[in-house]
């Protein structure tokens, strides 16, 4: 059964991950873009977890926590710029 | 009668396939949408649900198997659930910033997307008289 539940969830999140990249290719604005990366790197993280569970081992955390912080940092650097011209004044 | 090991993975499937159906749900809201401020709602329940659900089934799937509770989980699910507003409130802010068109259906009427001039001119200032 958790075969099969965790074979689901990763089709899905693959979809996902799909209809995100097809929105940060077609978006016709730049907020368009960095939401769709935003969501792109959380569904990546759900996919980092699903692959942990499949592996049964617990190295892939940290490289979902690390993927977590890099994604925040990039999504809110890119919105300064868009806001403020200037990352760091 | 089933054992507490069968009940335990009925619990972590349903988490896992919710998680998943989140997930899709958000990234369909983002796809199909009209205009970037319906489309801002996806990604929330992606992060917070969709990752969510799938953080619970893991931490329960290592609790059962390694023996020990395990913290890494609860760290990415906290992490998550703090930066996923801060970053959605920037994209809305530099989304007003750039003034993004609307769809007709879009409820709501910020005064950033407004389109009358704001700052009078420095002619009628000049014109005040300071009191004697």
């Amino acid at each position: 059964m958790l075969d099969m539940a965790l074979w689901i969830s990763l089709a899905l999140f693959a979809a996902s991950v799909l209809l995100t990249l097809f929105r940060a290719v077609i978006g016709p604005s730049l907020p368009d873009r960095i939401l769709a990366l935003d969501t792109m790197y959380i569904n990546s993280i759900g996919l980092i977890i699903l692959f942990g569970i499949w592996l049964n081992s617990k190295i892939y955390f940290e490289a979902a926590l690390l993927i977590a912080m890099l994604g925040f940092i990039s999504t809110v650097a890119v919105c300064k710029y868009l806001l403020r011209g200037d990352i760091i004044e | 009668m089933i054992g507490f090991y069968t009940f335990m993975e009925g619990v972590i499937a349903f988490f896992l396939i919710a998680g998943g159906v989140f997930a899709f749900i958000g990234a369909l809201g983002m796809t199909r949408l009209k205009d970037f401020y319906m489309r801002l709602h996806g990604p929330t329940k992606t992060s917070t649900l969709g990752v969510g659900c799938v953080l619970i089934a893991s931490a329960c799937y290592f609790s059962l198997v390694g023996g020990g509770f395990s913290v890494q989980e609860l760290l990415i699910t906290i992490f998550l659930f703090i930066t996923a507003p801060v970053s959605a409130h920037l994209l809305a802010k530099s989304a007003l910033h750039q003034k993004l068109p609307h769809d007709q259906r879009t409820q709501g009427h910020p005064e950033e997307l407004d389109e009358e001039e704001e700052n009078p001119e420095p002619s009628e200032r000049a014109e005040i008289t300071p009191p004697p």
